[in-house]
């Protein structure tokens, strides 16, 4: 018996990993206090770490990551958005994490090929899930002024939310239950942190698993470009 | 049952022989305890001197690593390889926590990182000028880990042999993962060195522009330098500048040998009488520039660190306003 390896699945998980930790590598040198500095690091390497698993079942993880255009990655929208503030970036963290832990909780639990990462990430990730969720609380119940920055970032980040839920190829998941959970989990943080809900839409005709089509919002085409410059420009070099 | 006499120490002794609360006294027993290569701690008496010294030299450490975050974080995003990237976010976020670890050890003088961070951000406390120096290329950061790791472990490693005890401490735990990173940063300029024509290039020519700031890293000449016979009696400082930057150009010739790479120094040659290599005139005016803050990147280093610092000022603040708030649970504060 064989098992094949489901690409769509490992690219869809492995392009979340790679493109959030790059985003979140943007911050070194630029968080608020040293310890957030070590934090965000922390976080990045562990999803960078996530990623060259997946991308490795699928091929080479290089040519994968440096060599695919826009269209071809399959990454969320939500995890391409650009950092904006702090707040930004844990209201992406804390959507996103919270997600990642429930869908590696399932995988992890499941026979499936991609069990024995998610038993390790789903450890890491609890850890995302925590931060995330502290820094909620922290900014939504600290000052009017990080009040207010909190719940604008996530009103905005709200719309790519949906998109986490649309089926993947080759992950047998419930998604309609891993989508109610995680709107109770997230709801909840959001209340303790005496934040309003969002309630704009969720999905629309174009955000929809746009992602997962390789159809991205327009800063993704230059986090490709920042990223894969330097590898282009040297072909068949090794580094 | 009968005790062990406890060991008595240098400093015991000393206070033994004069009136303790007599300032006398205290010098005599904080200088035996020195002599004795005893560790001073933070609750001991010491030198107003001493621990002024000590403030400002821990400081400036911890201060460079967190500028020194930014020459190397400018490569993050564009690593070539994601076993690079990894390693580059892995150093960078270690730079950090050295951070923390400096500036833990300055607060058991009685300083606060407050207060170390504004005397940064207003200019009053410096950070080691190789950082004011620009990542113009992927090899850049193989040129920091070889040759300014390298420099720094050459500098750090006596430190841990340093007579106050947190800061001695705090860089047994640094120069181990310095270590690491210097073998890191050796490895990819190794890949360059025997990689395409293009990379070799790339390799040595950043070799050529971090060799001289590199030796600069070890201050001043010994007949110029201010502070260092009484950071020598003191034993915080344990070799002169001129000793470890020599012992660092022995270490560095055989392995720009080993990497294919030559040394921008036309003076460089081993010395068989001395039995070190000797190496040309390094340009003290460029030093002394730089260290003014007319380097290529002061101006955009402090620039960074002070916006990430200000625009981080509504997080810190919200992080403090939460802890002082009562819990639904407990009606305590959380802090």
């Amino acid at each position: 018996m064989t098992t094949t390896v489901p690409t769509t699945a490992a690219l869809a998980l492995g392009d979340d990993a790679l493109v959030l930790s790059h985003r979140l590598g943007e911050w070194a040198g630029h968080a608020p206090v040293l310890e957030e500095e070590v934090a965000l690091a922390n976080i990045a390497l562990d999803l960078l770490g996530q990623a060259r698993v997946l991308l490795s079942l699928v091929g080479d993880e290089d040519e994968l990551a440096y060599l695919r255009e826009e269209r071809a990655f399959r990454n969320l929208q939500l995890v391409e958005q650009p950092n904006g503030d702090f707040a930004h970036t844990i209201a992406r963290q804390l959507y996103f994490s919270a997600y990642q832990h429930l869908l590696y909780g399932q995988l992890a639990a499941e026979d499936g090929p991609f069990a024995p990462l998610a038993a390790k990430a789903v450890k890491e990730v609890a850890y995302h899930r925590d931060h995330a969720e502290q820094w909620t609380l922290r900014l939504g119940d600290g000052t009017d002024a990080s009040h207010e920055r909190m719940q604008r970032a996530a009103g905005a980040l709200w719309r790519f939310t949906g998109e986490m839920f649309q089926p993947v190829d080759g992950l047998d998941v419930d998604w309609a239950a891993l989508d109610e959970a995680w709107s109770e989990r997230v709801g909840d943080v959001l209340r303790r942190a005496t934040l309003t809900v969002p309630e704009g839409p969720r999905t629309g005709a174009w955000t929809a698993g746009a992602g997962r089509q390789g159809l991205h919002t327009e800063p993704f085409g230059r986090i490709l470009a920042e990223m894969q410059h330097l590898h282009r420009s040297h072909p068949g070099a090794s580094w | 049952m009968a005790t062990a006499a406890p060991q008595q120490t240098a400093r015991d002794q000393a206070y033994a022989q004069g009136d303790a609360g007599d300032t006398a006294a205290y010098e005599r027993a904080f200088d035996a305890a020195v002599a004795a290569d005893e560790r001073i701690e933070p609750r001991d008496w010491m030198p107003d001197a001493y621990r002024a010294t000590l403030v400002r030299q821990i400081a400036q450490h911890a201060h460079s690593e967190i500028i020194g975050m930014q020459p190397e974080a400018n490569w993050i995003t564009r690593a070539p390889s994601l076993r690079r990237k990894a390693i580059l976010m892995a150093k960078v976020q270690d730079e950090a926590g050295h951070g923390l670890y400096l500036y833990g050890a300055a607060e058991t003088l009685g300083t606060g990182r407050d207060e170390l961070l504004d005397k940064l951000h207003s200019g009053r406390q410096k950070y080691s000028s190789i950082f004011n120096y620009p990542t113009l290329t992927w090899a850049d950061v193989g040129a920091i880990g070889w040759l300014v790791d390298g420099a720094a472990i050459t500098n750090q490693v006596p430190l841990c042999r340093c007579s106050y005890g947190p800061y001695a401490r705090a860089m047994v735990r640094i120069c181990k993962e310095e270590s690491f990173h210097q073998r890191q940063g050796y490895e990819l300029l190794l890949a360059l060195g025997r990689g395409t024509p293009e990379q070799h290039a790339m390799a040595q020519d950043a070799v050529d522009r971090w060799w001289w700031p590199s030796l600069m890293m070890f201050g001043p000449p010994d007949d110029a330098s201010q502070h260092s016979a009484q950071s020598m009696a003191w034993k915080i400082k344990r070799h002169s500048n001129d000793e470890l930057r020599q012992r660092f150009v022995d270490i560095c010739v055989p392995q720009a040998e080993t990497l294919g790479l030559t040394l921008p120094d036309p003076d460089l040659r081993w010395n068989e009488e001395r039995g070190h290599y000797d190496f040309g005139p390094i340009d003290w005016t460029e030093f002394r520039e730089v260290l003014k803050g007319n380097g290529p990147c002061n101006e955009q280093r402090i620039t960074q660190r002070r916006r990430a610092h200000e625009e981080g000022a509504w997080v810190r603040e919200a992080a403090a306003a939460y802890a002082a708030k009562p819990t639904a649970e407990t009606g305590a504060t959380r802090a």
